[in-house]
């Protein structure tokens, strides 16, 4: 047995990085179990308005399902004569980058040993919808930029933190998809 | 043709492959250097024209032969190179057998058979010293490069005198990419360089190299066992620098200044459009923090050796890059005639036909010391420590195998361990 030095102030993120770097070590000699396939299905309501749904998807090398069905929505605001129901879909994939990122910096602050006291980020999708409706074929239809500011309070120096938030974006899965190109197949029937 | 018979096969007469037979020979085990073409092969063929070394003149010691030439500051040329490399072959009586291509080693009883075009060879052990840049790695993307654009890696380019006038894609930002994206935008031509992680230093810091603090301050000591991530560890990029006589700085800084146009990362290629990454930002982001972290250590390291003498700590400017970065080439339409793959090479390990070779086609090993008894690796990056990237971790690194080697000989396994 070996005795350990307990820390003064243990850090606790509520992220257990020492699970996630075994499963590191672990997915370099299984490969084919890092490979996942996330899945979400929809179906459409009225009008702008659909309903999507998420539970099971597929890794390390099994079926897996979420510990419930998670639901979500997209519709159109009212000045686009939508029901707004729900978010609109660009909406919520600023949403999306903000969990993934704001993830990523508590793991990577865990792993760290950072102790966090608060994460707040604020999200600003700059979109030119001539895009979309076709009124200008110079416009692209999605966004010409995003831009996010954090707000970070830990117990660690302002480089720190800007590293923090730096190594959450070279690790995040959403920053990747919407900075990168990804194919994207599309069939019907 | 009868085979021959020796002790230790070393593969590759570079300067990995020379200083263990400096070692071997110092140990009074028999053996040989097979080595495909001359000594110093890739260095002779497989550089460009103006390139030097990285590092300086002091460090390009090898065991048994310190630098004694007369600028120990300055970094090498390439003929240079391989005339220090065809001396330490002479200083260290090393038995190279040139012209000598091994196309197999496979595993006999008690040692390994090695088949070359010019006969085979039985031994007890074997050491791959045959280089870490061997193959350029060109990622799978390549295929979307429209005919017509010319590609070329750094082991195939040579100067800017070999290309088109039309302009030239460089991917990747490491050394070699930082390099001759500089080279080639001074030749007048347009240059557009894609980054993904890089790693940016400065070519001198408070007046000294930054080679000697990465040596004074035990940065290139660091093993490889104590490394966090030894497998990304090993296939971080080179870092940004150039071995000039004026000692110049080279990042995606000075490389805008000469009209560079910096993109993101090379993410695909659609209909001959070449589509980057806008996380570029965040990219020289993370390269100037980790910038900060070594010279924060070094400044930590002169405080508490007292050598905090000259001048003060200072930091280079960050990076700025564009706050819209290109997101598309089409490369034809806006006449890139050339693209040049900077993107990291791999060692050949394909004549190898021992299971000591990963599903990446990388050897396994600890140290050097792979799975296989009596077969070793030796001069690639981050092989045993961070030296180990650099001529001069040869010295070391072959010590440490020759002495794990003589004890697998002797048939002593508790000895056979790798010192420490």
């Amino acid at each position: 047995m070996t005795i350990t030095e307990t820390p003064a102030a243990e850090v606790d993120n509520g992220v257990n990085s020492d699970a996630l770097l075994a499963a590191r070590d672990q997915l370099r000699e299984a490969p084919e179990a890092a490979e996942f396939v996330w899945r979400a299905t929809s179906e459409w309501k009225s009008g702008t308005h659909s309903v999507q749904t998420i539970e099971h998807f597929d890794g390390l090398g099994t079926d897996q399902q979420h510990k419930s069905a998670y639901v979500l929505e997209g519709d159109h605001p009212a000045i686009f004569a939508g029901s707004d129901e729900a978010p609109t879909p660009v909406e919520t994939v600023l949403a999306a980058l903000a969990g993934c990122l704001t993830a990523g910096i508590a793991a990577v602050a865990q792993n760290r040993k950072i102790q966090l006291h608060s994460v707040t980020a604020t999200l600003e999708g700059k979109h030119n919808i001539l895009g979309i409706l076709g009124g200008d074929p110079d416009v692209r239809n999605g966004f010409n930029e995003i831009d996010v500011h954090f707000d970070v309070k830990a117990d660690a120096t302002e480089e720190e933190i800007a590293a923090l938030v730096a190594q959450s974006q070279k690790r995040s899965a959403v920053f990747d998809a919407l900075t990168n190109p990804t194919t994207v197949n599309v069939s019907v029937g | 043709m009868a085979q021959k018979h020796t002790t230790t096969v070393v593969i590759g007469a570079g300067h990995s492959g020379l200083a263990m037979s400096y070692r071997l020979r110092e140990r009074g085990i028999d053996h040989v250097v097979l080595e495909r073409g001359q000594i110093a092969d890739s260095w002779r063929h497989g550089r460009w024209d103006s390139l030097r070394l990285l590092t300086p003149n002091w460090q390009a010691e090898l065991p048994g032969a310190r630098y004694s030439g007369t600028d120990p500051d300055g970094y090498l040329t390439m003929p240079e190179v391989v005339d220090h490399i065809v001396d330490y072959a002479r200083i260290a009586s090393a038995p190279v057998v040139s012209s000598t291509a091994v196309e197999r080693v496979s595993a006999i009883d008690g040692g390994y058979r090695v088949q070359t075009d010019a006969g085979e060879w039985h031994a007890k052990t074997v050491v791959a010293a045959t280089g870490a840049c061997t193959l350029p790695n060109i990622p799978a993307l390549a295929d979307g490069v429209p005919a017509g654009v010319r590609q070329l890696s750094p082991l195939d380019y040579r100067s800017p005198a070999m290309l088109d006038d039309g302009g030239v894609l460089v991917v990747g930002a490491s050394a070699s990419g930082v390099q001759l994206a500089e080279e080639i935008a001074l030749s007048g031509r347009r240059v557009v360089i894609s980054t993904g992680e890089h790693v940016r230093m400065p070519r001198t810091y408070r007046g000294h190299d930054i080679f000697w603090w990465m040596h004074h301050a035990g940065v290139l000591d660091e093993r490889y066992d104590e490394v966090d991530d030894i497998v990304r560890a090993r296939h971080v990029p080179s870092p940004q620098l150039i071995g000039s006589p004026e000692r110049r700085e080279l990042h995606l800084g000075t490389l805008q200044d000469h009209g560079v146009e910096v993109v993101g990362r090379l993410g695909m290629i659609r209909d001959g459009v070449a589509l980057f990454s806008g996380g570029l930002a965040n990219v020289t982001r993370l390269a100037d923090l980790k910038q900060e972290r070594l010279l924060d250590r070094f400044d930590e390291w002169a405080l508490q050796s007292g050598r905090a003498d000259g001048i003060p700590p200072h930091r280079p400017e960050p990076v700025t890059v564009p706050a819209q970065p290109r997101l598309k080439l089409d490369l034809v339409a806006e006449g890139i005639s050339t693209i040049i793959w900077a993107t990291g090479f791999t060692a050949d390990y394909s004549w190898l036909d021992v299971p000591v070779v990963d599903r990446k086609g990388r050897v396994v090993h600890d140290g050097g010391v792979t799975e296989a008894k009596g077969l070793y690796v030796l001069g690639t990056s981050l092989l045993r420590r961070r030296r180990s990237t650099y001529i001069n971790g040869a010295a070391q690194d072959s010590d440490d195998l020759a002495a794990h080697l003589d004890a697998t000989l002797a048939g002593d396994s508790r000895a056979a361990r790798v010192p420490a």
